[in-house]
């Protein structure tokens, strides 16, 4: 078989070390960082210790950057950096390091490797410092999608956070929401549980409920060019979704009359999702989840290096239809990101899919 | 023979909704104003009996944030699941493609009229001096 | 018309078991004839005390008529308050062998003050007893405990556990803490050793942490979505705990949780579990194998993919000898059980749904 382009939309570069932030901050923060010795803490996110297998499991986990790509057989991969940063209660502060993240991504990353593109990483706590980062870095194309974390203090569909995706929007850029979060709030109803690992199951419970919020408040009506993508969610649970979805919209949309068709529908060619984690656990119940949810046109390709996410050294689950691999790899991540669309040295390796009618 | 009387006119208040049994049919009879409307009188989505809902109407939005109340009264609301149903055609508004309960032609007669057949008063004892609601069952 | 298929024969010659049906009380009055005076003289001073902002009410109103059917409302009291009414348009209608009652609200699940949350459980089960169980034998009753007073539960549950027309012990699902927590495990060994299931229903009550992982939504539409992945965390978190381990004979029933969402949960456990193997080493057994064997799921609110059989996928996984069939009488988004499946079911699949799985389940007692 030819060997077919691949657009790996979840990569995690090397988490910058906080020395290396300083020389991008300005006096005040640089020497606010120093004095209270904030750059000697580690500012990793409790949802990925460093040393935990899910966060540097996977075989290819220890190659440098460019050699993970060549392995992985990656031609575009989307950087980034899940720095523990976002967690910062002051404002200025977490905004001024965030804007160093991004700043070192571009210049470590973003220079050094062709085939990298990046996330412009915002905190969702405070919308108008989100979106003057937005307009800060929106001119650098190389910038595809905007990063938050999944679990927020708010739903990602209130309206206090639409200016982030109004100027995301205008900008080209897609919303990306990755697993992980920032601790404010329980990871759920039930409350704080005792284990990483149930943490980690439940993360996709709570993407369930950001596309419930997204749908319900009328985000993709209100902004009709924003495209959102789910990282790291898993996407078994995707079908049961929209068919509560579509079932409840029956009864409830007197209250959200703005959903003028079902859930289900609005989401077509707005909403993607990460391949990766691939729960279903071998090639037949790939395929019913597939059935069930309508085919593949929501998927991404992605390795969501260096987590541990699959064996071996090919990310690719088995169970997917042949025919649908070029858009799974590579064409569906066209119509998920205007700004990959729009990148000659992107388009031509993926010739969008031909819209059906 | 189709023409059925179903009710007299003094008899059903205006916006009342009931249940009426003609022909072996369950009916659900509607008034509003001088107009009789007739569904059949069971939720094709989940079977309730529709004579239990209330009228409503439909919402029509601009965009979040934006509610506009129409076509108060024209639909009715499921006493279950609150689908609404079209009280004129019986279409239902969120599932339009496969979801209808059927609905049947009224009038409103006078009895001097009606005594002059044909039609079926099962339970509805006509006179020539009442008005009576006559639902067509086709 | 009506064009998805539905199976018309669910009624017919089969012994409908319905495993939710909730009853209410008049008034918060209802209860004062079954609490000490300390107790009454408390209520009508102070009130209930939960983790929420409003008192006797929820900040999600109902779409339609509070949550329950417009046609369910006797002339007296709020829906399901009528034993007359539950009997003509639900129990005799269906002809119904036997209903579990499910009672929500005022049961002192999410009262804060440890001693009345004790004395409003008590209260509701002897309410239970007088007003549905002592007239209608077709009734059987759930008991109601406080589990965040573990002790009082646990002699709640000893005091019941003898009285046959009790087929279960209803904990809250929003409790103080997720369910797998130690402190609860006392109460699951009591369930365990009293050879009743334990019943998960969803409880509109705040727990005082927001209804979704990243905060509380705005519409009702969203919210009502939230008690799926609510009571995905639950099992999540009894299977990952090892609360199963701790009490390998527990029965739990996942009552209007949904079920359709059971497969992908446990493959997503199961995915995950290679990766944090070495922090949970008290599982002895990969995380779906626990749902397998403690695990039983209503059907409402049933599912409605366009195709209907897709719904028979998510069953085929799960067990046809693990789905119960469920109505939420008087509830909006009650099930009728001739309308739920859109495909056709075969004979032994109808009689394990509609009533043979609920005889194997609860025993003897139903």
């Amino acid at each position: 078989m030819t060997r077919l382009p691949r657009i790996d939309v979840d990569f995690h570069v090397p988490q910058a070390p906080m020395a290396d932030l300083l020389g991008y901050l300005d006096t005040y923060f640089r020497q606010q960082v120093t004095d209270r010795e904030i750059h000697t803490q580690p500012f990793r996110l409790s949802s990925y210790p460093a040393n935990s297998p899910l966060t540097c499991g996977a075989v290819l986990a220890d190659r440098p950057v460019p050699e993970a790509l060549d392995a992985l057989g990656s031609d575009i991969a989307i950087a980034s950096d899940l720095h523990g940063v976002v967690s910062l209660h002051n404002p200025d502060m977490r905004a001024a390091l965030m804007s160093a993240v991004n700043d070192h991504l571009a210049a470590t990353w973003l220079d050094t490797d062709p085939r990298l593109r990046g996330s412009i990483y915002v905190s969702m706590e405070d919308a108008d410092l989100a979106v003057a980062e937005i307009e800060r870095l929106a001119p650098d194309p190389r910038f595809v999608q905007v990063l938050v974390l999944a679990a927020q203090e708010a739903p990602h569909g209130q309206r206090r956070f639409w200016p982030i995706w109004e100027a995301a929007a205008r900008h080209g850029l897609t919303l990306a929401i990755h697993a992980g979060g920032v601790f404010r709030l329980a990871p759920s109803v039930a409350g704080w549980p005792a284990y990483q690992f149930e943490d980690y199951v439940i993360q996709s419970q709570t993407f369930e409920n950001i596309l419930v919020s997204l749908i319900g408040e009328g985000v993709f009506q209100k902004f009709p060019d924003l495209r959102v993508v789910f990282l790291e969610s898993g996407f078994a649970w995707l079908p049961m979704t929209l068919w509560r979805m579509d079932k409840t919209w029956r009864g409830t949309r007197q209250e959200v009359p703005w959903l003028d068709r079902p859930p289900s529908e609005i989401i077509r060619d707005r909403v993607f999702v990460s391949l990766i984690p691939c729960d279903p656990p071998g090639p037949d119940e790939v395929r019913q989840v597939l059935t069930h949810l309508g085919g593949t046109d929501m998927l991404l390709y992605a390795s969501d290096h260096p987590h541990r996410q699959f064996d071996g050294h090919d990310p690719l689950p088995e169970g997917l239809p042949e025919a649908d691999l070029p858009a799974i790899l590579a064409g569906n991540a066209l119509r998920a990101y205007p700004r990959l669309a729009a990148d000659p040295a992107v388009s031509r390796l993926a010739p969008r899919k031909q819209e059906a009618v | 023979m189709t023409r059925h009387v179903v009710a007299r006119v003094d008899d059903f208040p205006d916006r009342a909704i009931r249940r009426v049994e003609v022909a072996g049919k369950a009916l659900c009879l509607m008034r509003r104003g001088e107009a009789f409307f007739a569904l059949a009188d069971r939720c094709p989505h989940g079977g309730a009996p529709l004579s239990g809902g209330r009228f409503t109407g439909t919402v029509e939005s601009d965009g979040p944030g934006s509610y506009r109340m129409c076509r108060m009264d024209e639909m009715l609301k499921c006493p279950w699941h609150g689908w609404e149903f079209d009280i004129r055609t019986g279409q239902s508004w969120s599932d339009p493609g496969s979801t209808r309960t059927r609905a049947f032609a009224t009038e409103n007669v006078e009895g001097q009229e009606l005594v002059k057949g044909p039609y079926v008063a099962e339970t509805v004892p006509v006179s020539v001096d009442g008005r009576y609601v006559v639902v067509d069952l086709g | 018309m009506n064009k998805p298929m539905r199976d018309t024969r669910a009624k017919t010659k089969l012994r409908l078991v319905d495993c939710d049906i909730h009853p209410a009380q008049k008034s918060p009055a209802t209860l004062f004839p079954y609490l000490e005076s300390r107790w009454v003289e408390h209520l009508k001073t102070f009130g209930t005390f939960t983790r929420q902002a409003l008192v006797g009410q929820l900040s999600y109103p109902r779409m339609t008529a509070n949550g329950m059917r417009i046609d369910a409302k006797p002339e007296e009291g709020p829906p399901g308050s009528s034993l007359q009414l539950m009997q003509e348009q639900h129990l005799d209608r269906l002809g119904i062998e036997q209903g579990h009652l499910v009672a929500l609200g005022r049961g002192g699940m999410e009262e804060r003050n440890p001693d009345l949350s004790a004395a409003m459980s008590r209260a509701v089960n002897d309410w239970q007893v007088a007003e549905w169980l002592e007239p209608e034998p077709r009734l059987r009753g759930g008991i109601v405990v406080p589990q965040d007073n573990p002790e009082a539960a646990v002699a709640e549950i000893a005091r019941r556990a003898d009285d046959p027309r009790f087929v279960q012990v209803i904990m809250s699902t929003r409790p103080n803490e997720p369910l797998g927590d130690r402190k609860y495990w006392p109460i699951y060994r009591a369930i365990a050793e009293a050879g009743l299931p334990l019943c998960l229903h969803p409880a509109g009550y705040s727990s005082g942490k927001p209804s979704t992982g990243t905060g509380w939504p705005s519409f009702y539409f969203q919210e009502h979505y939230t008690f799926v992945p609510g009571s995905e965390a639950l099992v999540t978190s009894l299977v990952i705990s090892g609360a199963l381990e701790a009490v390998p004979d527990l029965r739990i029933a996942i009552i209007e949780g949904g079920f359709s969402w059971a497969p992908a949960l446990g493959w997503r456990m199961d995915r995950h579990f290679d990766t944090f193997r070495a922090e949970v080493p008290h599982l002895t057994m990969k995380p779906s194998d626990y749902m397998r064997r403690h695990f039983w799921w209503a059907t409402q609110p049933m599912e409605e993919p366009k195709n209907g059989r897709h719904v028979q996928d998510v069953i085929d996984w799960i067990g046809w000898d693990r789905i119960l069939y469920s109505s939420d009488y008087p509830h909006w988004d009650y099930d009728d059980p001739d309308f739920i499946f859109k495909f056709p079911l075969d004979t032994w699949q109808r009689e394990a749904v509609f009533g043979g799985n609920a005889r194997a389940l609860y025993g003897g007692r139903a």
